[in-house]
This record gives C-alpha cells, structure tokens and sequence, in this order.
C-alpha cells in the first residue's frame, strides 16, 4: 500500500478507493467467488440434464399415448426407440489440451489476446525524393521497390479486476535496411471509475482527429494523409502521459477527452522535437527541457455520434492540441482540428459488405517561432559550423507566427464482398509565406500541394489484405509527380476487432 | 473511506429497483428468449438487427450509450461477437457489465458445443475457439438458455424471482409441446440433404436428424468460388440435394445460381425472429416457420 501511495494519489481519489478496498477484502471476496462459481457449474449441469429429461419424458408420453391410440395413424415417425439419437445430449467434442497441440492465443483461452500485422508495400514513383519528400509518413513506402511498412505485435487483455492493458510494438526495417523498434502504445485503462470517467495511463497515441489514434494497418490508405504528416509529423502524436475521459450524459452518444503527455521528441513534431538538429522552419529546434506544467502538450477532444438512420451513423469530433515549441525561447504550438466520418451499410450487409464511408479532416496549426540567427556567436562572420543553409549567407529571421492548415477526404465503397474502391483527395499548405521565407526561399514544409490517391482493396479474407494505389502528387514549385503502390498485408492471431 | 464507497455502491444498486431492468442483448434470437423470460419486469434493447450478419455489425457509438446504462449485458458467449462488442466494452465504463459481474450473462454457458476445434488453424477458415457459435436453432439449447436466464435476472432482481421463474415455466412447457410437434413433421425427410450458404445451421440439423453438411462456402468465411460451387453442384446431384437455405445477409443469388443447376429450391431462412417475413413473433414463431418452410419445401422436392 505504501509503495502505491505516491502512484494512487497522482491516478485520483477513486482508484485509491479501489485499492483500498481490494486489500480489505479480497480474501473473502475470492472465497465467495470460488463458491458461487462451483454452484453456478453445478447449476448449469443440472439445468441442461432436467431439460434432456423433461423432454424425453414428454417425448415418451407421447409415445405412450400414441401406442395406446393405434387409430391415430397419421402420427409419422415419432421414434419409439429409447436410444433416439435426436434426444441425446449433444456432446461436446472438445478434448482436454494435450502438449503436442499448439498454444492456443485468442479467445478465451489465453489471459492475453496475441496478433501480429504485418504491412508491406512494393511499388515506384516519379519522385526524385520519395523519403520525406513526396511520402512523408513514417510507415509510408518510401523507397522505389520493397518498403516494410512495419510489423506490429499487439498484446491486449484485462490486467486485473480494475485495469485493461493495451501495447503496440511495431517492428520495422528503414530505408538504409536498419532493423528498428517503435514503441507505439503501452498503457493501461481503468475499467470502473465511478461518474462515467475513463483514465489511461502510459505511452499512447494523442486522441486528435480520426487518423492520428488508427494503426497504419487500419488505414483506408497505403500512406498516411498529408496534413497529419505535415502537422503532426511523420509518426504521428504519441507520447507517454494520462488521459482522462468522460462519457457525457447526452441521450446520443458524447465523450470529452483532456490528455497531458510529454511534448519532446520526434511523435512532438510541432512542439519541443528537436529535429536532430537539423533546420526546421528556418531555425535550428531546440529541447528547452521541462520547467513548469505548462511545457506539457496538452489535448482536449469533444467527439460525438448520432445515427442518422438505422443505416447510416455519422460521427464527428472537434481536438485542439497545445503545447510549448523548440523554435524559440518562449513560443507556443496550437494546433485546432475538426473530423467528421459518415458511414452507410444496409440492414442484409454480409461480412460487412456493401457499405460507404466519407472521412473528412481539417486541421490548422498556429506556430509561434522566435527570433533567430546563424550567427550565432554575433561576430557578424559565418564562422564555422554556421553555415547551416549552406549559402555562405546570415539569415536573421524575426519572431513571427506561421499558420498552416490542411485538409484530407476520403471516400470509400464497399462494393462487394472483400473488395473496396477508394478515393482521397488531399491539401495542405500555408497562409501566407514567413519572413524566413524571404531570405531562404520558400520553405518546401510549408509550400502548397495537393495531391489525389484513387485505389482498389481486396481482401482474401478478413485476415488478409493487397492493395494497389495511385499517387496524383503536385507540390508547388516542384511540380508533379506520380507513384503506384501495391501494398500487402498479412494478420496472424487474435481477431481485430476495430472502434467505429 | 470504506463506508464512503459502501454508500456510493448501494446508491448505484438502489436506483434500478425501483425501475424495470435494462437489459442490452447483442442478437434478437438471445433478446426473443430474454423477453419471454423477463415479461414486462425489463426492457431489452437489441444491438445486432435480425437481418444483420452477427459476426460483422459496426461498433456504433450509439451502442456505447446504451451499455453504459444497462443493468445487464446478455451475449452468446461463443464468440460470435467478438468482432464488434470488444471495442464496444472497453469503453462502457459500467461495471455492473463487466466480466464476473452478475449483469454479465454469457448463454453458451450449459450449452454442449459443437464443432470445438482441437487446434486452431485459420487456413481451414475462421473457426471459432469454443465451437460452432450458432446453437439458438436447436430449440432445446434454447430451452437452457431460457432457464439460464431465469437465474440471472433472479440474481439481478430478487424481488421478481417467481415471475421470472414462471415466465420461463411458460415459454419451456410451450417449446416443450412445440419440438414434439417440429419433430414429427420433420421425421419423415430424416437423413436428407440441406445445403446451406454458412455452416450456421448444425445445431438444427443435429436435432432434426437432417444433414446440412455442404456449403456455398469453402471454408467459415471464405467466400464461395467458382470452382467450389461446380463442387457443390455435382455433389448436390449425386446426393439428390434439392433444398438450399440463404440467411437474409447472405448471396442470394449465388444460392439461385446452384438452385438452378441442380433443380433445386432457394429457401429464406434467418437465425433470428424477425430476419425473414412472419417471424416477428419470437423465438417459436421463428422455428414455426423454419420448419414448416423446411417440411414444405422437401415434401415438393422428393
């Protein structure tokens, strides 16, 4: 109890409450459960044996009375044989495990369900910079010829009586063939505060629009939509932190989401990432380091759910993520989102199918970035290592605000059983050029682009998944560039089950 | 602290006394048999539509609202859910439905399965690990579910045991008379083929003594091809197998085509009161209609 103490309050009165209370009385709590669940055992046994009995017995009634009423002829087949297969319980085929029969995962036989997704992706494109450039996903394909687009364990189940877990382990091999790791999600989750609140806890990705939360695998798409790269990053937000979130009491369906993660690192993209020293909006980032609260990222998401008919549901959220930056001394990232998803499925769908799917989201990020200089020394000389646009020149850039928006949407049909036809259009840019721009040119992570991905999903089975796709890509000042991706997916383990 | 969290738990239990049980079931055969057993003494609301393929309905938000205020969750327990209602439970945040909970309340339980895979192997399609999960349309396993849920909501509301023992005394005498009857009309096609589309259909053929062991499919799930479905035709011949069944989400013009080519009859039937016409009227209504459609259709077809 001690040692929780410290962990206990930072989680809330209402756990220490469970805590409490799961000490006091857990010994005979088990011991009551044990009972009632022998009774509960006996109790089936003995209801489906008096069922097989009572049945038999009418049965043979009938019988009875049919033998001793010969007239009644036209009484067919009811069976006068006392060992009428038809009566008999239907017994169970399963057989008791035995070492030679493979470990089983998923289901109910295993305290931890167990999947493995593989995603890989084979294709070209016109792109002289595919990497960063035209695909700026981090489990985007980004190379001509084999991409890993990454392969992800994920191992869930109930921790205990008050916890569910959740980890997401993706493994991955790079462009320079690099095997690597991500840790995408580890946290656990209260299952029963009191007043419809939820908390998790641990390394999970920021509940901001739709695509941010989903794994690579449940995307509509081969690659990820350009305003989530551009303004979230490559990987998307994720950090460790808490979350808390409340279902609101409306008749329709209504949850408000607030999470505190850590803003550093390359899943902060917009906010204290460093960029491995590299320039980034005209400056070089730096980690400021933790010194108040305040240099938390902070999240706060409102979604809600109304269905439109019995065929069609419409769900729609509105996130905000604030947090401090590394482009200056004191600058701030906001970054305002809304999403909206519509789907229609009819009421004889088989396996899912046919169904349509709208997904739209919009987001706006306003950057704080500070004064900077490359002459860092002030000599008024570009001494060595300050050379960092390699142009020989000193830039001196003024505290400014850089606005940049975009928007994705995309459409999906269902047309038939395993089979969807997709189409996204994307846009993203900014609202007008910076002053580093001035002196730089214009900054390629800011410039316009659109770019429209027409594609064809089949899936063998739910298990399974290729997928061949189209890239449309016009960047401004680049110019277009077209790609083709077949991407193929493999899932071994326990079912996916997806949220809506 | 303790009696702090004593008072708050007694003020959860206190408040559905005094109004009717809110029961959420996740497919209409389970809440048909619910609403026999619980009368007018609970609500049910039902999550899967009769016309709707029970492995794949959507993880509606809406569906998260409605678990959030029941009293009690009742599901098939076999896995026939499992692509949707997990999703759903992480975020219901009641307990009164969490597992071991007595709100929780998991059918199969008391029911012989059939079909438990020994090993699990996803190349032989999608099997379930605890067996064939559609064992409502063998009317007695719905005899062990009516009587199963008689002692849950007993345990749920005390108060009503009688009426909730009764109630199920009804609806077993009634089904109890009622197989008798389905027996003996299906007595004289014992041993005949069925074909169907899914392999949804054993726990009725076991009953019945019929055979439904070919399918539109290859394997669970895996959707039927061309080839396989020339299989099932010159099987159909061979075995002189005039009847194929279609659940209402299923191909049905798949089931025509074979039909065609065999001679045979496409009939629509549903796992679920209210999936196929005259079925509204709960579970015996539905297996009324099963087996007089059935009997029908395999006395024209000799």
């Amino acid at each position: 109890m001690k040692s929780k103490s410290l962990w206990a309050s930072s989680l809330g009165l209402g756990l220490a409450a469970l805590t409490c209370y799961a000490d006091d009385s857990a010994t005979v709590e088990k011991l009551h459960q044990q009972l009632q669940q022998m009774q509960e055992n006996f109790n089936r046994t003995v209801r489906e044996q008096q069922s097989q009995i009572e049945v038999l017995k009418k049965q043979l009634d009938e019988v009875q009375r049919k033998q001793g009423n010969p007239s009644d002829a036209t009484a067919p087949g009811v069976q006068t044989n006392p060992a009428n297969a038809s009566t008999q319980p239907l017994g169970p085929t399963a057989r008791s495990w035995s070492p030679t029969d493979p470990i089983r995962i998923g289901g109910r036989s295993a305290v931890v369900d167990i999947s493995l997704v593989g995603t890989f992706a084979a294709g070209t494109s016109t792109a002289h910079d595919i990497e960063g450039g035209t695909q700026l996903g981090g489990h985007d394909p980004n190379q001509r010829g084999f991409t890993v687009q990454g392969v992800e364990l994920n191992l869930q189940g109930a921790v205990d009586p008050y916890f569910r877990g959740n980890a997401n382990i993706l493994f991955s091999v790079d462009s320079g063939g690099e095997s690597f790791i991500e840790l995408e999600e580890a946290w656990l989750e209260t299952v029963s505060l009191p007043a419809n609140l939820q908390l998790r806890a641990g390394q999970y990705l920021t509940e901001f629009g739709r695509l941010n939360t989903q794994h690579p695998h449940t995307w509509g798409f081969v690659d990820t939509s350009l305003v989530n790269s551009r303004l979230l990053g490559g990987d998307g937000v994720r950090n460790p932190g808490i979350r808390l979130s409340w279902l609101v009491p409306t008749p329709f369906y209504s949850e408000l989401y607030f999470g505190a993660q850590n803003s550093q690192g390359e899943t902060a993209h917009s906010f204290r990432s460093d960029h491995e020293g590299e320039p980034f909006l005209g400056r070089v980032w730096n980690d400021r380091g933790v010194h108040s609260l305040g240099d938390m990222l902070y999240t706060a998401r409102y979604a809600m759910s109304f269905d439109l008919s019995d065929n069609q549901t419409l769900l729609g959220g509105i996130s905000t993520l604030l947090g401090p930056n590394g482009a200056g001394r004191n600058t701030d990232t906001q970054i305002y989102g809304a999403d909206v998803y519509w789907k229609w499925k009819p009421p004889t769908a088989h396996a899912g199918f046919p169904f349509v799917s709208l997904q739209t989201e919009a987001m706006l990020r306003r950057l704080q970035a500070g004064a900077f200089s490359n002459d860092f020394d002030g000599s008024g000389m570009l001494d060595a290592g300050e050379d960092l646009f390699g142009d020989g020149l000193i830039h001196n850039s003024p505290r400014e605000m850089l606005t940049d928006w975009g928007i994705y949407s995309q459409f999906l049909y269902g047309f038939r059983k395993g089979w969807v036809a997709g189409l996204r259009g994307d846009y993203v840019g900014r609202t007008k050029s910076a002053s580093y721009e001035m002196a730089h040119g214009d900054d390629p992570a800011r410039l316009g682009r659109w770019r429209v991905s027409p594609n064809l999903t089949w899936y063998p089975s739910e298990f399974s998944k290729i997928r061949l796709q189209y890239n449309y890509d016009a960047r401004e000042k680049t110019g277009v560039d077209h790609a083709i991706w077949l991407q193929f997916e493999l899932l071994l383990g326990a079912h996916t089950a997806h949220k809506f | 602290m303790k009696r702090m969290l004593a008072g708050l738990v007694a003020l959860f239990v206190a408040i559905p006394a005094y109004a009717k049980l809110n029961v959420v079931v996740t497919t209409p055969d389970l809440a048909a048999v619910a609403r026999e057993v619980g009368g007018d003494q609970v609500e049910i609301t039902t999550l899967a539509r009769p016309t709707e393929d029970p492995h794949f309905v959507d993880a509606k938000p809406s569906f998260i609202v409605r678990l959030n205020k029941a009293n009690a969750l009742i599901e098939g327990g076999a896995e026939l859910e499992n692509g949707w209602l997990p999703p759903l439970l992480a975020g219901v945040r009641n307990p009164k439905i969490q597992s071991g909970q007595p709100g929780r309340i998991f059918c199969s339980e008391g029911i012989s399965m059939r079909e438990v895979p020994t090993a699990l192997d996803r190349s032989k399609g999608d099997l379930h690990a605890t067996g064939n999960p559609h064992f409502m349309v063998d009317p007695l396993n719905a005899r062990i579910v009516a009587l199963h849920l008689a002692d849950a909501f007993t345990r749920l509301e005390t108060s009503s045991a009688g009426i909730f023992s009764a109630n199920a005394r009804k609806f077993t005498d009634a089904l109890d008379a009622k197989i008798i009857e389905w027996e003996r009309m299906l007595a004289p096609f014992k041993g005949r083929e069925i074909v169907a589309y899914h392999n949804s259909w054993l726990y009725f053929a076991e009953r019945f003594e019929l055979k439904i062991e070919l399918f539109l499919e290859p394997k669970p799930g895996i959707p039927p091809s061309p080839s396989h479905l020339a299989e099932v035709i010159s099987k159909m011949k061979e075995m002189n197998a005039r009847v194929v069944i279609v659940d209402p989400y299923l191909n049905r013009k798949t089931a025509e085509t074979v039909a065609r080519g065999t001679d045979a009859t496409v009939l629509d039937v549903a796992q679920f009161p209210g999936g196929v016409k005259g079925t509204d009227g709960g579970y015996i209504a539905l297996m009324d209609y099963l087996v007089n459609s059935l009997a029908k259709a395999l006395g024209e077809k000799k």
